[in-house]
């Protein structure tokens, strides 16, 4: 299989150049990620994030061929023969395909992504209906590995206004939550023309999300939410 | 001042939203266009004028007309916030933006009422 990855260490290259490797496969190599890391023992600067290979942690996302996603979770036998690996777009490199996401994790934060409750808590646990518990379905799975905030276009063009798809999906698991007392304050925080608004529904985030998630729906129930209130 | 990200202007659903009912009002003159069309079939410019002397029509289009202003002002408004980056210029951009529409909306009033 041949491999063409984006070669980037800012300490030594001008700029980035694109490498190409052979790999002998085997069958007990049936993700991306095992290729990798072939790779990895034949050229050792070769650098690339991975933790848990499982797709749980979020760490070893790429552009694969021009599409987002977890090389630990891409099955080999579905790519084509050559492969084209490039970190992940709109990012600023550290190396190779290892990507700076302080911006991505900033935007995060801004949504305060944790339950706000100022009532006592119980002795137990805060209990919610089964139906309650649904609403979290679809939202409590992301993994913040960032494929889908680095898809989107209005992203690109204003990662520091625009909260991106990630973190709008986190903030309405916050407004969904029926044990959250926030719901307005979280609201006013994204009743602006950049932090929401930009979002201009082309659907990048939903087409790319290797956990199979909607931020295109979130996004639009949040703004349901807030003509709702408005009218 | 400071250079520091600023965010928080509250405002955006009601734009958003102004967005969706100018659009739905576009489409609904359009069908009654239409059909103003295939029912009267303006071949000459006195049939025409006749069409758009009746006052129904005129209030129509000029709401028509405005829907069209509100409407291009959020999106264009959008496509300037997505890519102009400095302040000052994007202001500019968006006050030109203002003075065309409105000269096209008060243009098209004199159109209808000539």
């Amino acid at each position: 299989m041949k491999i063409s990855i984006y070669r980037y260490d800012p300490d030594k290259d001008a700029r980035p150049s694109m490498q190409d490797y052979e790999v002998a496969l085997e069958p007990s190599d049936v993700m991306l990620l095992d290729a990798l890391v072939k790779l990895k023992a034949q050229d050792d600067s070769l650098s690339f994030r991975r933790s848990c290979r499982e797709g749980v942690c979020g760490s070893d996302a790429m552009n694969i061929n021009g599409k987002n996603g977890l090389a630990c979770i891409t099955k080999l036998a579905e790519l084509p023969d050559r492969v084209v690996l490039r970190p992940l777009p709109g990012l600023p490199v550290i190396r190779d395909l290892i990507v700076d996401m302080t911006q991505f994790f900033k935007q995060y934060h801004s949504v305060s992504p944790f339950l706000i409750n100022e009532e006592q808590a119980p002795d137990r646990e805060r209990l919610q209906s089964p139906e309650e518990r649904n609403e979290l379905n679809g939202l409590y799975e992301c993994i913040l590995c960032a494929c889908c905030s680095t898809a989107c276009p209005s992203f690109w063009w204003n990662p520091d206004k625009f909260v991106g798809p990630a973190g709008l999906l986190q903030a309405y698991r916050f407004i969904a939550d029926s044990r959250d007392q926030a719901t307005s304050a979280r609201l006013d925080n994204l009743e602006d023309p950049y932090r929401l608004f930009r979002c201009h529904t082309i659907m990048n985030c939903v087409d790319v999300c290797p956990k199979g998630l909607n931020p295109t729906a979130a996004i639009g129930k949040i703004r349901d939410m807030l003509v709702r209130r408005a009218v | 001042m400071v250079k520091r990200i600023v965010t928080g202007a509250h405002y955006g659903s009601r734009d958003w939203l102004a967005q969706r009912v100018t659009g739905a009002l576009m489409a609904v003159y359009i069908v009654i266009l239409l059909v103003v069309f295939m029912t009267g079939s303006p071949v000459s410019y006195a049939v025409w004028k006749d069409i758009f002397a009746q006052g129904w029509l005129r209030v129509a289009t000029l709401m028509f007309a405005a829907s069209l202003a509100w409407h291009a002002w959020v999106g264009m408004r959008d496509v300037v916030m997505d890519y102009v980056k400095p302040d000052g210029l994007r202001l500019a951009l968006q006050v030109g933006i203002v003075l065309l529409l409105a000269g096209y909306l008060a243009w098209a009033v004199q159109i209808l009422w000539r």
